[in-house]
């Protein structure tokens, strides 16, 4: 029974093992991809999209990488070209900071205020 | 009157909420090149169009404003402009850089012959990547480079009499 046991966590080990490593297979490039905005689509990232500038830009990430640059040096040297709304994940800047802290004061906010609520409630 | 504290914050959320539009609504989404001006150009290494060897940009000179020009012979907008190209390339002070994007050279070849050829250098990018060095999305686009090889003004779709204008005044302003 106890065999049986170990050899079933041994198979379940193995298969979340496998997953976790088609998951690294992904690619630092497809990372890359979802994170970067198509300037001449509607709405799609270079991944999803077909256009001839997105196939361009996949192929300049695929040299980048391979030339040794990493993911931060990539967004910076597109930045540089096409501006920073290349990039849907936007950098953390005075200007952009609201846009990174609200959800944190909403959170904080709203919690303080069920928080209240419930106080009352109880009272 | 005492005003809860509850209204007070609902009253600061919907002021955010409206500050928040009001700042995201205006922001503009359009691809600009403000990056670009002003700074020096990267290194960049193109193939001529007529042989295997690359032109380097410290191949450029550093006595003459340089016109980069990226075209294509199936590019429509780039016959318009062509007649802009020809009466600029008369400029003593103005080097020509045509870059082919994404063609194939026979048809480049022919696209010159049948409108004259403008440039003093022909480069071609085959596959469109070197150009992505000089903030390109498509065809035409024009930049203008002064001799320390910083970018002065970048066009957008093809070039008009204004623009030839203004191409005019920045090489012959100083």
């Amino acid at each position: 029974m106890l065999f049986m046991k170990t050899k079933f966590l041994i198979i379940i080990l193995l298969i979340f093992n496998i997953n976790l490593s088609a998951n690294e297979n992904i690619g630092i490039d497809t990372k890359i991809f979802k994170n970067l905005r198509c300037l001449v689509c509607q709405g799609q990232t270079i991944a999803e999209s077909n256009s001839d500038f997105a196939q361009t830009i996949k192929i300049v990430v695929r040299d980048k990488i391979s030339q040794g640059s990493n993911e931060k040096e990539i967004y910076e040297f597109l930045s540089e070209k096409y501006g920073e709304w290349i990039v849907y994940k936007p950098k953390f800047n005075y200007i952009n900071s609201l846009l990174w802290i609200s959800p944190y004061i909403v959170l904080i906010l709203g919690g303080y205020l069920i928080f209240k609520y419930f106080r009352k409630r109880r009272q | 009157m005492k005003v809860s504290f509850l209204k007070i914050i609902s009253f600061c959320l919907v002021i955010f909420t409206i500050i928040v539009f009001f700042i995201a609504l205006n922001i503009d989404k359009r691809y600009s090149t403000e990056n670009i001006i002003g700074k020096k150009i990267d290194n960049f290494k193109i193939k001529f169009l007529s042989h295997d060897q690359n032109f380097e940009n410290k191949d450029l000179s550093n006595d003459k404003y340089h016109l980069i020009n990226i075209w294509a012979s199936w590019c429509l907008p780039c016959k318009k402009e062509h007649p802009i190209l020809m009466k600029l390339s008369n400029e003593d002070n103005l080097n020509l850089i045509g870059i082919n994007f994404k063609d194939k050279k026979k048809n480049a070849n022919n696209f010159l012959k049948d409108l004259g050829n403008p440039y003093n250098v022909i480069l071609s990018d085959t596959d469109g990547t070197s150009s992505i060095s000089f903030g390109v999305f498509g065809v035409p686009e024009t930049i203008l480079i002064n001799e320390k090889h910083i970018v002065i003004k970048k066009f957008i779709g093809p070039l008009d009499t204004n623009d030839y204008k203004n191409i005019l005044n920045v090489i012959y302003e100083n």
